[in-house]
Formats: C-alpha cells, structure tokens, sequence
C-alpha cells in the first residue's frame, strides 16, 4: 500500500486497495484484469442439476493472451464451469460475455463459432489416425471430392512448427504411437490450427511423466504468447504456478478468489482449495506485493 | 522482464506474456532421438524412408514389432499352395486356378461387406440372407414375367439390398439397438422374406429361380473376356496405377511432403504388374479341351478386384471413409469433431447391404440359379472369416478392403484343395475353421507384441 502501489498508478492502486481493504476475497475477484478487456466474462453464472446448486453466481474474467487457471478441489465445479463455457450445459442463471457482448452457448458448435475449443482430460483423438488426419477431422479440405491431403500436410506441419513441436518425428503417424505429452500436443495444435481465442484444457498434465509435463506446460506457454487465452483446470498446484498468469479458486460452487497469479503463494491457494477462505488472505502477497522485489519486477 | 514465465503484465503497456522470454526446452533434443528411434518401429516406412533400403529396413521393424499388415496372410496363403500342389499336382493347373479365382470372387465380395460393419467395430450376421435377397430380386426382375433388362435388374437387387442396409442401419444408430441383435434379426427376417420370394414368383418352381443362359447375369462367371481384352485392361489399369503413384509421390517430394522413395514406388508399381501378369497369363492359356478352347478372365474377377479398388478409394480417399475409420476408434471423439456419427454408421450398414447384394449376384451367377435353401448363415460366417483372416480387426478403426481379397483368396484356396483331395464337407469346415483361428491367433499375438501403452 501507499508509495509503491501509488507509482504504479491509479488503476492499480485502486484494485490493490480493494484487495487489501475487503474481507472477503470474492470482491477482489470481480476486479477487472489489468491489462484491458476480458476475452470472456462469466457474471453470475449459476446452474443447477435437480436440488444440487453445481455453480452459485459465478464470475470469472479470461483476458486474452493469459494463462488463468481454475483450481478447486474435487466437486468445486471446475468441471461444470467448463462444460458451460464450452456450451455443453447452457447455465440456469447469469451472463457469459464474449469480447464484452453478452452470448447465447446452445451447444458446442456455438462455442467453437466463437472460438472456444476444449481440450477434454480424454483429448478426443483417434487412435488409428495420423496426426494430420487427426487435427483435421471433421474439416477437412476436399479437392473435387476427394481430401486434400497435401494442403492438409502442409497446414498441419506449419501450426505444430509454430507451437515449435519438434519431438514428433513424423506428422503421418498414427497417434497411438505417440507419448501422452505429444498427444497433448497434437490435441493443441488442433485447436491452434482452427484459429482458437480461448483454449480450455483440462487437467492437461494429468498421468504425465516429468519431461512429458514440462514439454506441456511450455506448449501453454507459447499458446498465450500467441495471443490466445488459455484457461486450464489443474489440480497439480506446481503446475497451475508455472504457468498461469491468474489463479481462480472454486469452492463449493463458488469462486472465492480471483486475482493475478503473483499475489498467490501455494499455501493462500491450498487455505481458498480447503476452506474457502485464507486467514493469510492475499495480504502477505498481494498488500505487500508493491514492496515486494520480485512481484514490483513483473510489473515493470 | 524476467524469464519466469508466469509472469503477467500488469501495466496495460506490458507486451503479450513472454513472447521474448520464451526458453527453449533444449534437453528434448536427446529425448527427441530416443523417440524417433522407438517411432520407427510402428510407422509406416513411407514416412521415414529415403532410400529403398532404409525403406526396406523401416518396412522389417515395423514388421517384427507387430504392425505386420498383410505379411501373416501372405506367408500362410503360399504354405497353404505349397501343401495342396504336394498333394494335388493339379492345384496350380490354369483350369483348377481359374475356378479358384471364381470361388473366391463371392468370398470377397461377402468379406468386403463385412468390413464395413467390421471398422465401427459392429457387426452385420444379415450379409448372408441380404445378398439371398437381392439374388432372388435380381433373379425375378430378369426373367418372365417382369423381363427387365439385366442391368436394371442388378440394379433394382442392389438398391433393394441398399434400402435393407439403409433399414437396418437406422435401427441401429436412431433407436440404439446393438447390431448383433437387429442383424441377427436381419437373418432370420430375410430368411424368410426369401421363401416368400420363391412362393410369390410362379417361376421358381421348388424355390428355385434359374437364370437362363443368355443371360449377362449367368455370364458374369460362366463367360470370359477375351484374351486380348484381357490384357488390354490389365495394361490400363497398370499404366494408371503407376501413373497416379509416381506422379503423386512426386508432387509430394517437391512440396516437401513426405512421400516414399521413387525406387519404392516403383517397386510396388512393379509387384502389382507381376502379379497382374500371373493372373491373366494363368486365364488365358486354354483350359478347355483342343476342340473347344477356354480362355480368358472371367468376368466376375474384374468385378470383385473393381469393387475392392473402389471401396479402397472410398474409404482411403473420401470424407465418408475418413470418418468410418474415426468413428470405429472412437466416436465420441469422431462426435465432438462435429461428424453426424448416427449417419455415417447408417452409410457404412448401406454400403455393408449393397455389397452383399454384389455377393449374390457372384454367387447366383456361379450357379445358374438362387435357391430358397441358400445356406445364409454360413455365408455370413465366411464373410467374417475373409475380413479377419486378411487382417481386419474385429475391434473396429483397423482393417483395408484388401483384406477381403486376401482373406477370400485364402478360404477358396481351403475349399478347392480339399476338394481337390476329396476331403468331406465335415473335414472342409473343420480345416476352414482351423484356418480361422489360426488367423486370428496370429493376429491377436503380433498385435499384443506391437501394442503401445500409450
């Protein structure tokens, strides 16, 4: 609070007031992000199924560009939350905005005509399919009548080598030859090469070794580097540090916590996981993150 | 900046997230090696090879690790030669060849239909009674009183078998009925539909409808196309073939696509040639008698090898076969892709009927006749055997229509050695179905080695 805060400017010092200054978290999160317009917006969202409030009034920003990650523990509604922003359940109540304009989601082709591809824990490829065959399925370019092979080839070769995926040896071969980490990969490339805004993935290190891991988490990396919002569920919290820009928490339903990944430390983010809540609050990161020498550093 | 990455701009005039501060991971490059060693094993050499012998090289891994292709069937059919010719010295006569190819045409064409219904891991047991169907009409249409002409009478018993796949194929994708059981309904059902056939038709008299002999319908099997014919279509077809796969590999190496070496190409263009040659020199030598000279391919084994080039296109080249192979590795993935997974399993059930309806007309023209005590449930029983013991799996997304032919070729061998032999009809089943588990067995033992966890 005070100078540090101050030479960032107003904006700044307004938002990290409002974090200091309220006792609940969940005010903090309704915060705008920094750097502009959100890509998407949930306000209020809520859903039910029969007498089980799955989401209660949820907001959420994802700014495009950025990493935000959605962590909460098993039956947070992490997954219900996805499922609504990819238009598999349409939410009971509340608004979802694309680009500040508020958007109907029906079905999944609603959401992937905006520009929302979900990559699903399962990456929804086909075993006897190459890759190429893979990224295009279901949109392939025909040349009188028959698939055009070689466009697809080229176009296929050209997004995995601006992912800058080069452990593939060979983009014809069948994907059940691949490790977890490069299916990952394909199932990223598929939605880079159809011109996604927001990738949503979940649980995308889930039963991966180490290097394989590593080899996701800088695919991640590089997506948002492109201008492409990225939002990923994780339960594996060295993961969601590495990589996420934000950090929102869910609890029972509820997004208790929404802020820029800096004001978070692994334990604030396990209390909000458990509890809801986090006696440390964001104060240890997130007042003190003016004079903090490696958060006023990012800022710059 | 530092090159923490996840750090974020919190000033609007922050450039977008570590477009610069981006580390290369370049500890992969070793374990991109090791990869690509492993890889090698299960592609498919045209992807990696440049040259013939590190395409032939690729082509053996691949092999001993269990993607074998057609090298199982292969290495049984030339044993399973060799012990009739020890046997039989007049197995490999042209005369006895020739009926061998014409056995397995109906072989093939059931195993082809199968295979459809094979690659969404379903299956069809109604193949057998569809084609007696659509020999009964193809048979009814041409004769008296209704007299059509032949092609529209083939082509009014395909469309009705169509229209039965079309049928059953709803109710299989629309109601989610499980497809053993409505195709097992499909059996007994046009079982029946048959006898009717025969009982409305004042011409088939003890429910058998005969085809006269003029017809081009009895002529399928019983007439050839001449010598010369013969060769002048085998040169067409060669010359395409070579034509669109050199021309193709070659537009694809200079777009830098991968594509097999020429030497490869060439090769493969050579090996069909050959065996192309074989067939027809063995059809066209004389295998009648001095006085009366028979020669020349039948016309049902164009037929067949026509149909199987045409599915294969089908099914390599257009969005339809695409999304057959998807949906049979994995529908729910072939859904999310926005594919009408319902209509494409209904296509593949059509495409499944149409095909046994081709089986039936090879099959009644071989005997001059169709008859109400057509045996469909063997029928069915072969038409799966051909599809898996060419190396279709029966687990859906794996198989080729060159299956069907290899498969089928196989079983006519099995048929018309022991035969040959005078072997029973108990022996011929039991060694047909020794045959069979024996494909399967060495199927399911060289994919268990290739398998990946991945």
């Amino acid at each position: 609070m005070g100078p540090p805060a101050a030479r960032e400017g107003p904006r700044h010092l307004r938002k990290r007031m409002s974090t200091g200054e309220t006792a609940t978290a969940r005010e903090a999160g309704t915060g705008v992000p920094a750097d502009g317009a959100p890509l998407l917006s949930l306000r209020g969202v809520s859903k039910t199924f029969g007498p089980v409030r799955a989401l209660t009034q949820i907001d959420l920003d994802i700014p495009p560009g950025k990493v935000t990650a959605l962590a909460g523990d098993n039956g947070a509604g992490k997954s219900v939350t996805i499922k609504t922003v990819s238009g598999l359940w349409p939410p009971d109540g509340g608004e979802i905005l694309w680009d500040g304009k508020p958007v109907q989601l029906h079905g999944p082709k609603d959401a992937e005509a905006l520009g929302i591809r979900t990559i699903y824990q399962d990456l929804a490829l086909c075993d006897n399919l190459d890759i190429v065959q893979n990224m295009f399925l279901g949109h392939e370019p025909l040349r009188r009548g028959i698939l055009n092979e070689d466009d697809m080839e080229i176009a296929a070769r050209k997004t995995l080598e601006e992912l800058r995926v080069r452990t593939i040896r060979s983009i014809r071969m069948p994907v059940a030859s691949l490790s977890g980490g490069q299916r990952q990969s394909v199932a990223v490339a598929k939605a880079v090469l159809f011109k996604a805004k927001l990738v949503i993935m979940d649980e995308p290190t889930a039963a991966l070794g180490v290097s394989q891991t590593r080899q996701v988490l800088d695919l991640i990396k590089r997506l948002s580097s492109q201008g492409v919002a990225v939002l990923v569920i994780s339960h594996n919290l060295n993961d969601v540090f590495e990589v996420a820009d934000r950090i929102a928490v869910l609890y029972l339903g509820r997004m208790v916590v929404e802020e820029d990944a800096s004001k978070f430390d692994r334990q604030v983010v396990v209390d909000y996981m458990t509890t809801g809540q986090s006696s440390r609050g964001l104060q240890a990161a997130g007042i003190g993150a003016g004079s903090d020498p490696q958060a006023s550093g990012r800022t710059q | 900046m530092t090159d923490e990455p996840t750090s974020g701009g919190q000033t609007p005039v922050d450039p977008p997230v570590s477009s610069v501060a981006y580390k290369e991971p370049e500890t992969e490059i070793v374990e991109e090696e090791a990869q690509a060693q492993e890889d090698l094993a299960t592609t498919a050499p045209e992807v990696l090879a440049d040259s013939l012998g590190e395409y032939l090289r690729a082509w053996g891994k691949r092999v001993r690790s269990g993607e074998s292709g057609a090298v199982p069937v292969l290495v049984g059919l030339v044993l399973i030669v060799i012990f009739f010719q020890i046997e039989q010295s007049t197995f490999l006569s042209s005369e006895n060849l020739v009926n061998l190819f014409v056995q397995a045409t109906v072989f093939i064409l059931f195993g082809a239909a199968e295979i459809y219904a094979l690659l969404l891991s379903e299956i069809d047991l109604s193949v057998g009674a569809v084609a007696g169907v659509g020999a009964f009409v193809i048979a009814e249409l041409i004769a008296s009183p209704v007299n059509l002409p032949w092609w529209l009478g083939i082509a009014g018993g395909l469309f009705v078998c169509a229209l039965i796949g079309l049928l059953q194929g709803s109710l299989i994708t629309r109601l989610y009925l499980p497809s053993f059981v409505v195709t097992l309904g499909g059996l007994l059902g046009f079982t029946g539909v048959i006898i009717e056939l025969a009982q409305i038709d004042k011409t088939a008299v003890g429910g058998v409808m005969s085809i006269s002999t003029t017809s081009p319908v009895y002529n399928l099997v019983n007439a050839n196309m001449s010598p010369a014919l013969s060769w002048i279509v085998l040169i067409a077809v060669i010359a395409g073939y070579a034509a669109v796969s050199i021309l193709g590999a070659t537009r694809r190496r200079r777009r830098g696509l991968s594509a097999p070496p020429l030497a490869v190409v060439l090769l493969k263009v050579g090996l069909a040639a050959l065996a192309g040659v074989v067939v027809v020199i063995i059809c066209t030598r004389n295998r009648g008698t001095p006085l009366v000279p028979l020669r020349g391919v039948p016309w049902v084994v164009l037929l067949a090898l026509l149909v199987i080039a045409v599915w294969s296109l089908l099914l390599d080249k257009t969005k339809v076969g695409r999304y057959i192979y998807a949906i049979g590795a994995n529908p729910e993935a072939a859904r999310r892709a926005g594919i009408n997974v319902p209509w494409i399993r209904t296509i593949a059930f059509m495409l499944c009927s149409f095909t046994a309806g081709l089986a039936g007309l090879a099959y009644e023209s071989r005997l001059g006749s169709i008859a109400t005590d057509i045996d469909v449930g063997n029928l069915v029983l072969y038409a799966v055997a051909a599809a898996v013991i060419g190396g279709t799996s029966l687990f859906g997304g794996r198989g080729k229509m060159i299956h069907a032919l290899l498969g089928g070729v196989v079983i006519a061998a099995v048929f018309n050695g022991l035969a040959l032999m005078g072997i029973s009809a108990a022996g011929v089943d039991i060694a047909t179905a020794i045959v069979l588990i024996l494909a399967v067995t060495v199927d399911s033992v060289v994919r268990r080695r290739g398998a990946t966890s991945s």
